[in-house]
């Protein structure tokens, strides 16, 4: 609003010194208003800071002033224009239905400022109310909410199995392969050769040998018994060992042989 | 797994159950914990045993509106607000007061808000209060146009650590000196 000491004027006396809060220089304007939310604001301002009376409201000088800061706002927020408008219509007709007589038949209506001075009040108090909101205290800034870490183990419950069901499939696995099993040559995991090697060794440090004692039944298992007695025969053969027996059922002895 | 058997085991599944949620939780939440094997009165009554269980520590259990929480005592939140220097940005008077009206004058229309601002209401305003979740749309007024109708939501309570909005001060409180008709 352009305010100027001519222009002002508080229960009919001119008011040559402005509040300081109230001067604005005119270039300051746009800054001025922005500090205020609305028609409303201001109006309350206007009236709590300087007791300035509804009724006493140069309507004249107001409507000038409006249209002056109307004009300045239209390059920058017509919207906001436009409730400054609006408001300044209201106190118009305020000001015309106070200032024309009633007639008789109508003596009983309201005060044409009743309206405005409610929603003054309430915009009032929705201010102060707003004000106290903010001032709460909230979570994030006055309160920190407990969030300790837990190590999160998701309750999922495996899938029952009956033994029936384990053997059921057992049994399928079973017949599928049959229907695809091949006939496989697969390389000898235990060499006789490499027996043949190892008989031959032992023999040769312990020179004579029981047949029981060449037979390690603690590791290897059957399958290595089995190729270490292909290697004692394939020895046996090769003529490289001689194995001899006393009598039937008796101790079995290997020793290896010497070229004669 | 074996069923809590006594008070004090069924306090300490409650409270680490409250300690590690990070969010209020509310009675049938807590229940939960016990697959039916307890009755909110009971719950209840363990509630208010671990709320006196905490008093003197540095946490303290709180009820707000969507449920209970641990939370650091107020006194202690300055010290810890230093870890986070960066503060949330204040909030414009618009969007403020847009908030108390909504708080106040629940349900209420854009209509509404701008008859008891004065000014029309800038949809950036109510953009920021319903991305933090503190108003929300409750439905629509039958009137031509069907405005919609906004509320405050639970998580605004929430966050200002009210029960109801009936914690919020009686808006009477506010209202100041009548404004002389005639002087």
């Amino acid at each position: 609003m352009l305010i100027t000491t001519s222009e002002i004027k508080i229960n009919g006396e001119a008011l040559y010194e402005l509040p300081h809060d109230l001067y604005i220089p005119p270039d300051a304007l746009e800054v001025y208003l922005e500090s205020f939310e609305g028609p409303l604001d201001l109006l309350l301002y206007l009236i709590r800071k300087n007791n300035l009376d509804i009724l006493d409201i140069p309507m004249a000088d107001l409507t000038v002033q409006y249209m002056q800061y109307v004009e300045k706002m239209k390059a920058i927020k017509l919207e906001l224009a436009a409730d400054y408008l609006l408001m300044s219509a209201m106190l118009i007709e305020i000001k015309s239905r106070m200032l024309l007589p009633k007639p008789a038949e109508i003596e009983d209506e309201d005060d044409p400022r009743a309206e405005l001075v409610r929603r003054l009040m309430e915009y009032e108090a929705i201010k102060l109310a707003a004000k106290n909101l903010d001032e709460m205290p909230k979570v994030g800034e006055e309160f920190q909410v407990a969030d300790a870490y837990y190590q999160h183990i998701a309750d999922i419950k495996p899938p029952e199995v009956s033994v029936d069901e384990l053997v059921e499939a057992w049994r399928n696995v079973l017949k599928r392969a049959k229907l695809n099993s091949h006939h496989k040559l697969g390389r000898a995991e235990l060499s006789v050769r490499e027996h043949m090697s190892l008989v031959l060794r032992r023999l040769q440090t312990d020179g004579m040998c029981e047949f029981s004692q060449l037979f390690d039944f603690e590791t290897g298992g059957l399958p290595k018994l089995v190729v270490n007695f292909l290697a004692i025969l394939e020895l046996a053969k090769e003529g490289l060992i001689k194995i001899t027996q006393q009598a039937a059922f008796s101790t079995i002895y290997l020793q290896v042989s010497h070229a004669e | 797994m074996r069923e809590p058997e006594n008070i004090t085991e069924m306090k300490q599944i409650i409270e680490a159950a409250l300690l590690t949620a990070g969010q209020p939780l509310s009675l049938d939440d807590l229940l939960k914990l016990f697959a039916g094997r307890m009755e909110r009165a009971t719950l209840r009554m363990l509630l208010d045993e671990l709320k006196q269980d905490w008093e003197g520590k540095t946490l303290e259990l709180t009820q707000v509106a969507t449920g209970y929480r641990f939370q650091a005592k107020p006194e202690l939140s300055a010290f810890i607000a230093r870890l986070h220097p960066e503060r949330q940005p204040k909030y414009s008077r618009a969007v403020m007061e847009t908030l108390a009206i909504i708080a106040y004058r629940q349900p209420v229309t854009r209509g509404d808000i701008e008859q008891i601002r004065g000014v029309t209401v800038n949809p950036n305003v109510m953009r920021q209060l319903i991305e933090r979740d503190w108003i929300d749309v409750v439905g629509q007024r039958e009137v031509p146009g069907r405005p919609s109708l906004y509320a405050t939501t639970k998580h605004f309570l929430d966050d200002l650590n009210l029960r109801s909005l009936a914690e919020l001060p009686p808006f009477e409180d506010f209202a100041q000196s009548e404004i002389p008709l005639d002087s």
